[in-house]
């Protein structure tokens, strides 16, 4: 365990995929800390690089084409990207666990709810069949699946998309795990299903005390979520903040953008803040700022250079030249 | 329902009922999905009207039905003089030139065998529309209208990304100058920072073209933002119906005041102090749905008629419908309504609906 009271501590964490176009720098130089009992956001589009770095933390990039080029993952001490595949084996599953996007593909369809519950623990925990089975069913009951010890030797397909969201969940807190990373873990549901997912993801941490990863595209969804949040862009990390800090006064043009470019309901109709231009290619990334041609603040220097990651506060920092005057107008704004 | 005669589409007592396949073999009575069940509404022209509901609910066939890309069971679409769920195969195909349909998946509603020029010109050519150098200019015009270089006619789907592959969408739909436009979740596709670009684009192409639109979406915040009206649908019957400021503001069935109450906000500060109303369980099978009330099942104000009758649609407020037998004109808000109470049901026989 380290001093600091962080329970994990990524740094500089590089991860690359070999393509038909070149070398794609999904994961470039990422550093981000999650402490003891929080919950970290890690907000981002799709090619952001934010699933990308959460495999990289379980070790989970198929190599080739894809490689974990440097950096270092310290999880209670230890750097994971020096274990031995047997011994990542031993932590994944149950000191961090993880949840995906969709609960159709990450259950197995053939294989009986009860089977796939069980595995955990009998391979974690050494539990008898019996063992596993009974906690299996207590699992069910404590994600709030009706009729448990009926129900859990039914196969997939005969759950609803939020009661396969949470098996999955059943899953991946049956070993008290110590860090949940939960990647979009409800992006493909429904919105009612949506707000009784996040309830159960909160109240579930607060019974266990456990970390929690919350990787989303939802600015909504982070906002009530979460204690800190990164954002990405490219690869990197474009800003850090403490999340009210990050809502009340981003310090970045990006993060900025972000949040105008959302419809608020309180607001009047009409146009809507829209962030011009597309997602860059990230074969082809320039060696200047990757968000400058999109960016409403750009000036030359921001097409010519790579930003400095400029510290705002104590707790808050920002990928950008102008990182000062950027804060300082959302203060005035706020 | 209303009675103003600018009205572009009046939808009447639609019904899209499908079989289940091989559920007759043993003798049963066959199993029947009714995604849309009994839907009466009007599209005024020149408006959006959003579409709001969960997966499962029949947004998505009331859409396609409108324009017959699904046959109706029963029921009629008035549009112009004709009523499209009557016409024949051949007459509906010349009204397609006035109704057109963007679809949610890019990646999937374009040909990737056909170039970018191709797929646009497609409904130019098989209207009749023009030839030669006037559909090339034609074309040339529709990509510059949703923002699209005239450089990209030569390449192919796949060359692009979500947010481009969703303008040709739109350019392949107002290539044949259509007035109105089922959007089926146009947006759910794409990133945050795409979806209000494309937003943006379909306003901008209603205001100048004077379209109207069907934005069929399951993103409350982006139908409030969109729409001048939103009608809320639960389990093909549409139990609200309302100006989006006022349906947003003060949602008057107990299912549109959950579903607004789950959408989660961008603000800490709003998030920390609210209080969600979080429905208990999933939508219930389509094949046989709940009598009575079809969300008494899971509605915290549930009491024992709400299984008994079945709610109309009526006027609560001025322009604000809703079909729920706790409330009426005298008492819209169920809060306030006394324990166990049905207002609905004294003042049915005086309010009157489409």
């Amino acid at each position: 365990m380290n001093t600091n009271g962080n329970l994990l501590e990524v740094k500089d964490l590089r991860t690359y995929f070999e393509t038909e176009d070149g070398v794609v720098k999904a994961v470039d130089g990422v550093s981000f800390e999650v402490r003891q009992g929080e919950t970290l956001g890690i907000v981002g589009e799709s090619g952001s690089g934010k699933s990308v770095a959460n495999l990289s933390l379980m070790r989970l990039i198929a190599e080739p084409p894809g490689k974990i080029v440097s950096g270092s993952i310290t999880f209670r001490g230890r750097d994971i990207l020096k274990l031995s595949p047997r011994e990542v084996r031993a932590i994944r599953g149950k000191q961090i666990a993880m949840i995906f996007q969709d609960p159709m593909t990450s259950l197995n369809p053939f294989m009986r709810i009860s089977k796939q519950l069980m595995e955990v623990t009998r391979l974690h925990l050494g539990h008898s069949k019996g063992e596993a089975r009974e906690h299996a069913i207590r699992m069910l009951e404590v994600v709030g699946i009706p009729d448990a010890e009926a129900r859990i030797d039914s196969y997939p397909h005969e759950f609803s998309g939020g009661m396969r969201q949470r098996v999955i969940i059943a899953m991946a807190l049956s070993c008290q795990p110590e860090l949940l990373i939960a990647d979009e873990p409800t992006t493909a549901l429904d919105v009612t299903i949506q707000a009784q997912i996040l309830e159960l993801i909160k109240r579930l941490k607060g019974e266990t005390g456990a970390s929690v990863i919350l990787v989303t595209h939802d600015l909504g969804v982070v906002a009530g979520m979460t204690d800190h949040i990164i954002v990405m862009y490219a690869g990197k990390v474009f800003e850090r903040a403490p999340t009210s800090e990050l809502f009340g006064q981003p310090g970045n043009p990006y993060t900025r953008g972000l949040l105008r470019s959302v419809p608020d309901p309180a607001a009047e109709q009409g146009n809507l803040y829209q962030i011009p231009g597309q997602p860059p290619d990230l074969a082809r990334l320039p060696g200047a700022c990757p968000f400058a041609p999109r960016c409403e603040r750009a000036e030359e220097i921001c097409r010519r250079e790579f930003p400095p990651f400029v510290q705002l506060t104590s707790e808050h920092s920002s990928l950008c030249h102008f990182a000062d005057e950027v804060f300082a107008e959302s203060q005035e704004a706020a | 329902m209303d009675n103003e005669a600018n009205n572009l589409i009046s939808i009447r007592d639609l019904k899209v009922h499908f079989p289940l396949a091989g559920s007759s073999w043993f003798g049963s009575s066959p199993s029947i999905v009714k995604a849309v069940d009994g839907v009466s509404l009007d599209i005024r022209a020149g408006e959006t009207l959003g579409l709001v509901g969960e997966s499962g609910c029949g947004k998505s066939t009331l859409g396609r039905a409108i324009l017959r890309l699904i046959e109706p069971t029963s029921g009629q679409v008035l549009f112009r003089d004709h009523d499209l769920a009557s016409l024949s195969n051949r007459a509906m195909r010349e009204q397609r030139r006035h109704l057109q349909i963007i679809f949610q998946d890019p990646y999937a509603s374009l040909n990737p065998r056909m170039t970018v020029g191709q797929i646009v010109s497609e409904p130019i050519e098989t209207f009749r529309l023009a030839r030669g150098d006037a559909k090339r200019r034609r074309v040339q015009e529709l990509l510059e209208m949703v923002g699209l270089s005239a450089r990209f006619l030569k390449r192919y789907p796949h060359e692009f990304s979500g947010g481009q592959r969703q303008r040709i969408g739109i350019a392949r739909a107002l290539a044949v100058d259509p007035d109105f436009i089922v959007a089926d979740e146009p947006i759910s596709a794409l990133d945050v920072s795409i979806q209000a670009q494309i937003m943006n684009l379909l306003d901008r192409l209603r205001r100048e073209k004077n379209l109207t639109y069907l934005f069929i979406s399951h993103d409350l915040r982006a139908v409030h933002h969109v729409s001048a009206r939103v009608a809320v649908l639960y389990l093909g019957k549409i139990v609200e119906l309302a100006e989006a400021k006022s349906i947003y503001a003060q949602p008057l069935m107990p299912y549109t005041k959950a579903l607004i109450s789950a959408v989660p906000v961008p603000d800490p500060k709003v998030e920390a102090k609210r209080r969600r109303v979080v429905l208990e369980g999933d939508v219930p099978s389509p094949i046989n749905p709940p009598r009575g009330c079809r969300f008494h099942t899971r509605c915290p104000y549930a009491i024992g008629d709400c299984s008994d009758v079945e709610p109309a649609l009526v006027q609560i407020k001025p322009n604000h419908f809703a079909a729920c037998i706790r409330i009426s004109p005298d008492q819209p808000d169920i809060e306030r309504v006394a324990p166990g109470d049905a207002p609905g049901l004294r003042a049915r026989s005086v309010a009157s609906i489409a």
